[in-house]
């Protein structure tokens, strides 16, 4: 059964029907999908959510795809976990971190997306999936079109760290590196999705795939005891998370999962990529693209698609946004690590570090509750800490020499009898 | 052939007519389908008709005069 009438222009309202289209053939806006709420709202309650599978299935009729879920059963309902050790830390009462870094497949929020995207291809008959990525997003298509047996196309630029490409180049599927400028091979990418039948999962299938991330807002009201929590950070790269965030509680409201809608959405960027972050403290509309220069190489989006709309969200909710140095990014992904085991990517360290800094700015207050998001594992950004966390202590084969540096370290311990 | 394209205008740019410069230099038919200018920038949504090597030098155009050109959908390497 579906409960999706079709797509509809974010800017100036006008319908499609229910096909892989993403722009707006008159103004050249963006298509998002539309649902059928009064549909919905008679179907799904919170006893039905309750009684499925713990995954992000479990809201599928709020999300875009006709049928069963085609590829992805086990993605979604990760942790939310509860933060004491943070929490005294930055001297706040009650703080939640939604942990994607253990998502599945490929530890991050991608796999959401991406199972949804495939999904929805696999519906309008394509036979080839692709994308173009320098990480999460090329990890997530790679693995998810290898376990329903589809062929994939990622295309990167011709520069990207070999490393970097492994966790693709892995599941089988076909990597292309193209030289070129960014620009260049950004407008190439497009030049493809538009010339090639394919589906491009973040170019033509981008209302649907952009869908998959209300399920990481729709997870916290439920684990939360269906409710919201009055604040949240959340990462912005090209912008559409946090969109999609904001659009999972305003829906759950709407439907009567949760009673009340008064959660303020903060956005989380790197200071040398921040061109939305920079549009809500001067006030402006307007994104200014930047040319992004930060070790939060996930986040370095220079012009974001949904940059206009991310700033939106802060301004309705009463949020706001920040952003912070490579610096403060590392301190953070060690916090975080060092106080409740949880290693994320360097998107992680920026979202945490931020919730600090508006902590402390007084912005976000220590006796409501907070949630900040982490997106991504910390094992695929490991580059990102060399050099900056200390090295083993190495010492010879000897019981003497490991005595040695006990006491040189100060360090007393009982030894057994 | 048709394209489309997002143009951001730098401040000091922001006063050139260089799209009615590249409809008379080059055979494309332009087409602004939205438009956005503060003072310290320009942001079009253009459509460019014509054949695959005139909007190709079209875009060369805009680009050495200091103009960004994105696909419409911006950035989409994620």
């Amino acid at each position: 059964m579906s409960y999706v009438k079709g797509l509809k222009c974010r800017e100036c309202g006008k319908e499609y029907p229910k096909e892989a289209l993403h722009v707006c053939e008159y103004c050249f806006g963006p298509l998002e999908v539309n649902y059928d709420y009064e549909k919905i709202k008679k179907s799904l309650t919170r006893d039905i959510i309750s009684k499925r599978p713990p995954n992000m299935w479990r809201y599928k009729e709020l999300l875009p795809i006709d049928g069963e879920p085609k590829v992805g059963l086990d993605v979604g309902f990760t942790p939310l976990v509860r933060a004491k050790n943070l929490e005294k830390v930055l001297g706040v009462q009650e703080l939640y971190l939604k942990n994607d870094a253990v998502n599945y497949p490929t530890l991050s929020f991608k796999d959401r997306v991406v199972a949804v995207a495939i999904s929805k291809a696999i519906e309008f008959d394509f036979k080839i999936v692709a994308c173009a990525s320098t990480g999460n997003l090329a990890n997530s298509v790679a693995a998810n079109a290898a376990a329903c047996g589809m062929e994939s196309y990622v295309f990167i630029p011709h520069d990207l760290e070999q490393t970097k490409v492994m966790g693709t180049l892995v599941y089988g599927t076909n990597v292309i590196a193209i030289k070129g400028n960014y620009d260049e091979v950004n407008r190439l990418c497009s030049e493809i999705a538009g010339k090639y039948g394919w589906a491009f999962v973040n170019i033509n299938i981008r209302p649907y795939y952009a869908e998959g991330s209300k399920a990481f807002g729709y997870e916290i009201a439920e684990q939360l005891g269906w409710k919201l929590p009055k604040h949240i950070v959340v990462p912005m790269a090209g912008g559409s998370l946090i969109t999609k965030i904001w659009k999972s509680f305003k829906e759950f409201h709407k439907l009567g999962l949760v009673d009340s809608l008064n959660t303020k959405v903060y956005g989380a960027q790197a200071t040398g990529c921040s061109p939305i972050t920079t549009a809500v403290k001067e006030g402006t509309e307007l994104i200014k693209p930047v040319k992004p220069k930060t070790i939060a190489k996930s986040l370095a989006i220079g012009n974001p698609a949904d940059g206009f709309y991310s700033a939106k969200v802060m301004r309705e909710s009463n949020g706001w946004g920040e952003d912070v140095s490579d610096e403060e990014i590392i301190d953070a992904m060690k916090l975080l690590a060092e106080t409740e085991g949880i290693f994320a990517e360097t998107a992680g360290g920026v979202t945490l570090a931020v919730a600090k800094k508006l902590i402390e700015q007084g912005r976000i207050p220590k006796d409501e509750s907070i949630v900040v998001s982490i997106t991504g594992n910390g094992l695929k950004t490991q580059e990102a800490l060399v050099g900056r966390i200390g090295a083993p202590r190495t010492i010879n084969a000897r019981l003497a020499e490991f005595d040695e540096l006990v006491a040189k370290e100060g360090k007393v311990y009982a030894v057994k009898a | 052939m048709k394209k489309r394209f997002y143009l951001t205008f730098p401040k000091e740019l922001i006063k050139e007519p260089l799209i009615y410069q590249a409809g008379k230099l080059y055979k494309v038919v332009t087409n602004i389908r939205q438009a956005t200018v503060s003072e310290s920038i320009g942001l079009v949504a253009l459509e460019l008709d014509g054949e695959p090597q005139e909007i190709e030098k079209a875009i060369n155009y805009f680009i050495e005069k200091g103009v960004k050109v994105e696909p419409i959908e911006l950035d989409i390497i994620e």
